[in-house]
Formats: C-alpha cells, sequence, structure tokens
C-alpha cells in the first residue's frame, strides 16, 4: 500500500509529521518495532533535509511485507558533492537551521545508517530524489 | 470485583453518549454504542482521562473498601506520599500516619520509604552501566502500560525495579510475619491509593506473577473518615520513617531528583508523556540518563483518587517536607537487589495492531483508507468513534457500520 506526504517549505514545527504518520500506520499493520523505528529515524532525518535545503517536497512511501520503500523527492539546489554530503558532520546548513539544533551534519549518514539500501539522484539546480529501502526483520 | 483488565466503570444512568471521552482517551479505547460509552477492555491503560473528563460523572473507578479490613488478623496501611498533601493547616504527617492506625489499621508502613530504597537501587544500577539509556521510571503503571501498547520498542528503556508500593508490601508483611508470627494469609495489606490504575495493577501485574498487596483503598473514598480520626487523636506518634527523597514521589520531578544526576528530563500530563516517548523513539533524547513520566499532571498528586487540587498538595507537601531528613532508607534494607527487580521483562501489548499478521493487517487498512476516504473527516464523534480514521477500521473489523456516520447518511 501506498502513502502520500507533502512536506512543507521553511516550518521546521511541521517537520516529522510525515514520518510520525509513517510510524502510526506500521505500528498499526503490527510490523516490528526495529523496522518501525529505523524506517522512523530515515524518513524524518529526510523530512528535515527536505526543509532546511529544498522548501519542502514530496514523500511517498511503499509499504510491502517484507519491505518499505521510501521516496523523498524535492525540486531543490541538488547537492554538488554526494561523497561530502555523507560525511558526518559535513553539513551546509543556515545559520537559521543552526539555531534550532538542526545542522550537525548527521542526516545523510543517519540515512545510511538506517537503511538498507540509499540510491540518492541529484541534479544541480533541478533538485534530489531519495530512494530508501528498509528491509523488514524476520 | 469483576475480573476486568481495567479498573474503569460506567455508570449507565448519567451517561448520556456525549463525545468528551471518546475524544480524549490515549487509546483510544472507548466507543459509544446503543447511545452509551463502552472500553475496549484489552486497550485500556487506566489512565482516568476519561473519569476527569466526564461532564457527567458519569465515569468511576473501582476500588476496595475500609470493610474489606475485617478479612484479616492484622491489617497494615501503605499510605502513598500524595496523601499527606490532601489536608489543610497539617504541620506533621505523624497525624495522617496515626489517624491511619485509629481508623483501623494495626499498622503503618509509608510508601515513601520503599521509594528511598528503589531510588538508592536505581543509583546503584545505573552506576553499574547495568541499564539501557536513558532508563525510563517504571513508578507509573500508566506509563508502563502505555509504553507496551504505543511504544513497545521502549520497553527495554523501562527500569526493571518493581514499584514502591509493591516493595513495601513485601517489607511490611516480612517484618509483621517475623514480629508476630501469623501466616502470610492472616495480614491484610491495603495501598492507599492516589490512582485508580494501582488497582489494576494489583489485580494483574505486569512484570511479576503475583501482587503483595490484597487491597487498594481511594483516597477520597478514606478522607472524610481520615479527617475525623486526625481531629480526634488521644496522641500523635512518631511513626515516620522516610525524608524528603521519598515523600517527593509523590510529585513530578521528585524521583528524578533522587538520582542525584542532572541529567534527566521529567514530563507529567498523558499527552506530555506521548510527546516524549515519540521524540525518544525517534533517538532524539539519546543524551539523557534518565526520563521520569507521569501520567497524571503534576504527578500522583493529580491522581484521579485525590480530594485535594494536585497543585495545592504538592505545596502543602512541599512545606512539611522542610524539616525532615535528606533521605531514611537504603537499597540493602532489602537484602539482595534482586528482590527488588522484576520476574519478568515486560512485553509488547499488540492490542493496537488491526490484525494478527501484517499481510492480514494491510488488507483491512486498505479497505479501512477507501471507506476513510468516503467520510467528512471532520472527527466529530457523533459515529461513537473518536475520529473517521477509528470508524473506518471499526467497520472493516465488524464492530461498527458506515451508516453511523450520521454527516455521510445526510449528505446523501
Amino acid at each position: 500500500m501506498k502513502l502520500q506526504y507533502t512536506i512543507p517549505a521553511d516550518d521546521f514545527t511541521r517537520a516529522g509529521e510525515a514520518s510520525a504518520a509513517v510510524k502510526a500506520t506500521l505500528k498499526r499493520l503490527g510490523f516490528p518495532s526495529e523496522t518501525i523505528r529505523r524506517v522512523a529515524i530515515a524518513m524524518y532525518e529526510g523530512e528535515i533535509n527536505m526543509v532546511i535545503h529544498a522548501s519542502g517536497g514530496e514523500a511517498t512511501v511503499d509499504i510491502f511485507p517484507e519491505k518499505i520503500l521510501m521516496e523523498l523527492a524535492d525540486n531543490g539546489p541538488g547537492i554538488p558533492d554526494i561523497d561530502k554530503a555523507m560525511t558526518e558532520g559535513f553539513s551546509t546548513a543556515p545559520e537559521t537551521a543552526r539555531h534550532l539544533g538542526f545542522g550537525a551534519g548527521m542526516g545523510l549518514p543517519n540515512i545510511k545508517k538506517y537503511t538498507d539500501e540509499l540510491t540518492i539522484h541529484t541534479e544541480l539546480g533541478k533538485g534530489t530524489r531519495l530512494c530508501m529501502v528498509v528491509n523488514v526483520a524476520q | 470485583m469483576e475480573h476486568l483488565l481495567h479498573s474503569v466503570t460506567l455508570d449507565v444512568d448519567s451517561c448520556v453518549g456525549c463525545t468528551h471521552c471518546i475524544q480524549h482517551c490515549p487509546t483510544q479505547a472507548i466507543r459509544v454504542r446503543g447511545g452509551k460509552a463502552t472500553i475496549l477492555s484489552e486497550r485500556c491503560i487506566d489512565c482516568g482521562e476519561c473519569i476527569r473528563v466526564c461532564p457527567h460523572h458519569a465515569k468511576h473507578a473501582r476500588h476496595d473498601t475500609l470493610d474489606a479490613l475485617k478479612n484479616y488478623e492484622y491489617t497494615i496501611a501503605l499510605p502513598a506520599p500524595a496523601l499527606f498533601g490532601q489536608f489543610q493547616r497539617l504541620d506533621d504527617i505523624d497525624v495522617v500516619l496515626s489517624g491511619l492506625l485509629k481508623l483501623g489499621f494495626d499498622q503503618v508502613f509509608e510508601v515513601s520509604r520503599a521509594a528511598e530504597i528503589i531510588s538508592d537501587a536505581t543509583r546503584k544500577l545505573m552506576a553499574d552501566g547495568a541499564l539501557e539509556k536513558p532508563v525510563i521510571s517504571s513508578a507509573c503503571p500508566v506509563v508502563v502500560r502505555l509504553i507496551q501498547i504505543r511504544f513497545p520498542n521502549l520497553c527495554r528503556h523501562v527500569l526493571p525495579l518493581k514499584s514502591p508500593m509493591e516493595v513495601a508490601a513485601a517489607l511490611a508483611r516480612q517484618r509483621t510475619m517475623a514480629q508476630t508470627g501469623l501466616a502470610p494469609e492472616k495480614i491484610g495489606v491495603f495501598f492507599i491509593s492516589p490512582c485508580p490504575a494501582k488497582v489494576t495493577d494489583v489485580r494483574f501485574p505486569i512484570e511479576y506473577s503475583h501482587s503483595q498487596v490484597d487491597g487498594v483503598l481511594a483516597i477520597s473514598d478514606i478522607y472524610p473518615r481520615l479527617v475525623h480520626e486526625m481531629n480526634h487523636l488521644d496522641a500523635v506518634k512518631p511513626l515516620l520513617h522516610s525524608g524528603v527523597l521519598g515523600v517527593s514521589w509523590s510529585f513530578i520531578g521528585g524521583e528524578a531528583a533522587g538520582l542525584l544526576n542532572d541529567n534527566y528530563l521529567s514530563a507529567d500530563g498523558i499527552q506530555n508523556v506521548i510527546k516524549v516517548l515519540e521524540e525518544l523513539e525517534d533517538d532524539k533524547l539519546s543524551d539523557l540518563d534518565f526520563i521520569e513520566l507521569n501520567a497524571c499532571a503534576g504527578g500522583c498528586v493529580g491522581g484521579v483518587f485525590t480530594a485535594e487540587n494536585g497543585y495545592v498538595a504538592r505545596a502543602r507537601i512541599k512545606r512539611l517536607q522542610k524539616d525532615l531528613p535528606v533521605s531514611c532508607n537504603r537499597a540493602e534494607d532489602v537484602g539482595s537487589l534482586s528482590s527488588l527487580q522484576w520476574e519478568q521483562p515486560l512485553r509488547e501489548n499488540p492490542a493496537l495492531r488491526l490484525a494478527g499478521t501484517v499481510t492480514d493487517a494491510m488488507q483491512l487498512m486498505q479497505q479501512a483508507e477507501a471507506l476513510f476516504a468516503d467520510l467528512p473527516q471532520l472527527d466529530c464523534g457523533s459515529c461513537g468513534a473518536p475520529t473517521c480514521r477509528a470508524l473506518a477500521e471499526d467497520v472493516v473489523l465488524g464492530l461498527a457500520s458506515i451508516d453511523d456516520c450520521l454527516l455521510r447518511l445526510r449528505g446523501k
């Protein structure tokens, strides 16, 4: 089954609503709690990234009994250097986001850590599409 | 008392079938059916929110009464520290304890004594690195049940120690058996409670097989008689054996303060507790050592069974504490730490799952989503379910009809 969410632009207080909704749905469906935890954290980090860097975007979650697919697509500036962006502690978050406690440079590294597959499609000036897969613990 | 998994009861004549209780329930455990509220027993965590919000006072909680003392040769009162804040112009906790003796108990043993033992044991376990951080307090039975049903992934963070009530009951019974030579079943141990969840906790303990508490009395129920006895005392006996740390467990922040460690968070009120657990589940609070959560606003002084406003009670307890020692009890008082620990690990309660398997649940949810799309999505509650989505799920589970939605019928 498919869930779809619009991630709002520049609203830190609402970032996390989509991941919370996904988490609630997965609990209701009876997925193992460790799987839910990994999906929720990866999804939350992705949402925050879209709010900080890309003025929001679209999230699609495909739920299968054996795996959860998440796609986060935005029309933001794109990532110039993916290797650098994947480095723990590296961040290009603006001062405003840092004041709110974001910008620790752990977003993409955490997504990598909590997912089983991560593919990043990015084009400068056009946008970024993150495809994440979490396999369900058996 | 009946064998139900919760302590909340309904006065059918007073219930008008309005929507206050269904919309405040944190586990969506209430529905209005046939014009009356009904509780989905396996989902209820005994938080008491429905009792608080009912404008018609149709919701109550079961408890024992003083008549139960007649069933025992020797009786022990275990007053919760919240009791001490219920009285105007009180300047000595021993007046309350002496009043309990005059009420018919043979002995009093304050739960705050056991609270100090638990504080000491928690400090030792945390210093040994034996617990997964952040450690979540297990003192509030509603929070423990909430975690089992809504945050199962956090079960392993819950402090695996018995509640102060349970430890106090075991200690008081053991010592009385040694002093009097009475058989354990001749001794009646009664908790004087601010909290309906403790009634369930005693009847259906989660983390051990059998409770040492024989009955739970509501503070509000014994209050008038206790005040009378306190006003007619011949002598005030020096009975109090606990200090500031133990008595402080009656309000939010008290348990955490007893850990003598600043790296903690305290939250009270069920909705605030849920927000903290959500953040903890998402790894956002992993730098904390301890999390104290109380389902009632203000902590146990805000319990449904109290007689006084919780904030007034807390102010009074703070005044009463001023002349007390810091703490009077240590973990060594019970022998080995293992007697304080749970007999079994905390397990998930799957009551909120739609079906037994993920595949079945996905099928039901897809059907429910299709129904939901056709509902007004105003969450008005007039169908008897708390939200439109809850109605859609009830329909696919065969518990309700889509025609229960009056707005949808009107639109047709």
